[in-house]
């Protein structure tokens, strides 16, 4: 049962985190469907850092990951807020492109990085087993996670931001109302390239949170098996607000932390089912879920629709 | 003045093709970019690998072996695409093409290899679990308000996990891979016309190339030449307008969805029931097939004819990554050149407005000496 609570916490706190990256951005007025390929970077960034740092003290290691995942991550939204906002591309190609670009990007670049050092090492992984230690700490018989902390602290951040401080307040207004923000003096373009980017920065530490919360190290080459999309389901359920958003976190990381340890426990295992079923389980859920809840959704008004200044 | 010239310059069609001529230099620079970063020595080689792909074969008959492997797996692709580009013309984003490609290979190998069933039937039932989950989708986005492409990715990674499980009664005992159709059952083998003759004997061409052209002429015909394709494409342009004029918005958007659905599980009983690959059952993402579709429908120029080009060339480049030295760099370096010309397939609009903004101006310009020089001319 800890061993359910411990991942449900971890699977929890990387939906969180991306999801929040989503909330940023369609408060701006961006539907930020790369968010998968956004993690998939910042993960790799993280990766990186984690593997070089190896035995440097803890809050170091801590520290270094954390920043280069969010850097990566957000280099890598620039080229959704180029194309979306600057260009007025179609925010869905543009998302899908990054998707698969962000997974084909790190397999090239980490399986170059192998084969220079070994030509026979045609892995797509990591090895930053040695620089996760750092990531990890026990309360009593649970092992915690760094990030679940750096996740509470975001989370507390996000909200006053978008509620209490004049920058939240003008970003929701341009995804609310992009001609109304304008006319009294915001400048929607810079307001929307700065969504883009703190959705950047938190998806690329949900990446690197994603994927050390596994115990194997992570092969490049899947991506990230539809977390980005999972976690856009999260926001959608959470209507776009940090605090609903961290409730349905919550439930949607439980039935992902299951496929992990349904095995240790006796009431799941006496019913017999497949491992399929609970891989499957959290794709399943999102979708009774989302189909009962969208109906009467709480989107930004202005969100997908690119502004143009002079247009009525 | 040639006005010939002019006309096919304004032409919504070149100007398509244009932008998506620029969008493969633009990709294939940037590809080759990558590997100079990657490995300075051999990136001049490994881009002409994979721009050439079969072509490096210097004997013709092996040349035409390996021209008739890649169409035999660009047909899948070009459905994939037209499944796309179908719901795309609706304003609807089929990113669940994987997915019901997944449901479609999983129908037509259950029915051939458990059932034994002849080809067409397998066909027919891939199609109709290609449909069921496009009008999942369709039902979620019309009635629900769900987002098709959020549905879609949950729907890939759910009928990727069904197939496993459905296939594994039917895989080989010593591996993870489903049994080959020929030594089970010979009757689900597409017929191949005698088409293998053509490409040096390469059995795995049949039916399935005349068969997915036809396709996209169907498609084609559909899309320009019938009611249900305005309605489909009025839709697309303006739902409230659609609406307001008499159509039945809601139901095209099921309707637009489950045809996507079947187009992209018919690719995948194309392709299986050629026995060219069998399916693993322990597959832990879901088939590239889907999204590359949408790369070629978009390269394609949204068109069902562009479509069969440009599917050609994605596969073409595809393969050609296998090609690559492997002791330098990786075959995804082909994914990483096909997602960057998606990626530069969101700027066509902007591309286009810019060449019209160009021819504009030149116009301009011209009509403005036009008028000067009559005006000269009249004074004298």
């Amino acid at each position: 049962m800890t061993l359910l609570i411990q991942y449900t916490l971890l699977y929890a706190s990387v939906l969180i985190l991306v999801a929040l990256g989503g909330c940023f951005s369609e408060h701006s007025g961006i539907i930020n469907l790369g968010l998968e390929g956004i993690m998939v970077i910042g993960a790799m960034g993280g990766a990186l850092t984690l593997k070089a740092l190896g035995d440097f003290p803890a809050v170091v290691i801590i520290i270094a990951t954390v920043l280069a995942a969010a850097i990566c991550g957000m280099i890598y939204s620039m080229l959704l807020a180029v194309a979306c906002i600057y260009f007025k591309s179609d925010q869905t190609i543009i998302g899908t492109a990054m998707n698969i670009l962000g997974t084909a990007l790190a397999t090239v670049i980490v399986k170059a990085i192998n084969i220079s050092n070994n030509p026979d090492d045609v892995s797509s992984n990591v090895q930053y087993i040695q620089g996760k230690k750092a990531l990890v700490f026990s309360v009593g018989d649970f092992r915690l996670n760094h990030f679940m902390i750096i996740t509470f602290i975001l989370l507390v951040v996000s909200y006053i931001l978008l509620y209490k401080t004049r920058f939240g307040l003008r970003l929701m207004a341009c995804g609310e109302h992009p001609q109304a923000a304008d006319s009294v003096g915001i400048n929607v373009y810079t307001m929307r390239l700065k969504g883009v980017l703190i959705s950047g920065i938190l998806g690329g530490i949900g990446g690197i949170a994603y994927i050390t919360a596994g115990v194997s190290e992570w092969k490049f080459e899947n991506g990230v098996a539809g977390f980005g999309f999972l976690a856009l389901a999260v926001m959608i359920f959470g209507q776009w607000k940090p605090h609903r958003i961290a409730l349905a976190a919550l439930l949607f990381g439980c039935f992902r932390a299951l496929s992990n340890v349904y095995s240790g426990l006796d009431f799941l295992t006496s019913l017999n089912l497949s491992s399929t079923i609970y891989n499957m389980m959290p794709y399943i859920i999102s979708l009774i879920i989302l189909a009962l809840t969208s109906g009467n959704s709480r989107a930004p008004k202005a969100e997908g629709i690119p502004y143009e200044k002079g247009k009525r | 003045m040639d006005p010939n010239k002019k006309s096919l310059l304004k032409n919504d069609g070149f100007q398509s093709f244009l932008s998506s001529i620029v969008c493969i230099l633009l990709g294939l620079l940037i590809g080759y970019i990558v590997l100079l970063f990657i490995n300075p020595a051999g990136a001049t080689k490994a881009i002409l690998v994979i721009i050439k792909n079969f072509l490096k074969y210097p004997s013709y008959q092996a040349a035409m072996k390996y021209l008739g492997s890649t169409l035999v797996k660009a047909a899948p692709l070009l459905l994939c695409s037209l499944s796309v580009l179908f719901s795309y013309k609706t304003g609807l984003f089929n990113i669940g093409a994987a997915g019901q490609y997944a449901i479609g290979a999983g129908l037509c190998l259950y029915c051939a290899l458990a059932l034994r069933l002849p080809w067409f039937v397998c066909i027919v039932a891939a199609m109709l679990g290609g449909a069921l989950l496009g009008v999942i989708s369709g039902i979620l986005k019309a009635f629900c308000n769900v987002n098709e492409v959020i549905s879609g990715i949950m729907l890939n990674w759910i009928s990727l996990y069904v197939v496993n499980m459905m296939l594994t009664p039917v895989k080989e005992e010593s591996s993870h891979y489903t049994m080959n159709i020929a030594n089970v059952n010979k009757d689900a083998l597409l017929p191949s016309l005698g088409l293998n003759a053509l490409f040096a004997n390469n059995q795995y061409v049949t039916l399935a190339l005349p068969l997915s052209v036809i396709c996209a002429i169907v498609i084609f015909i559909i899309l320009e030449k019938t009611k249900l394709g305005f309605e489909l494409r009025a839709t697309g342009l303006n739902k409230d307008a659609a609406k307001y004029s008499g159509m039945a918005e809601k139901s095209n958007t099921v309707l637009t969805l489950a045809i996507g659905g079947a187009l992209a599980a018919l690719g995948a009983s194309l392709f299986y029931l050629s026995g060219y690959e069998q399916w693993s059952v322990t597959s832990s993402s879901v088939p590239a097939m889907g999204f590359n579709g949408i790369a070629a429908a978009f390269l394609g120029g949204l068109s069902p004819v562009g479509a069969i080009f440009s599917s050609f060339f994605i596969q073409h480049i595809t393969e050609g990554g296998a090609y690559v030295d492997k002791t330098m760099y990786c075959s995804q370096i082909s994914d990483l050149i096909s997602s960057i010309i998606i990626y530069l397939c969101g700027f066509v609009l902007f591309m286009k407005h810019f060449m019209n903004n160009m021819l504009q101006k030149s116009e301009n310009k011209k009509a403005l000496k036009a008028a000067s020089e009559n005006k000269e001319g009249g004074e004298e």
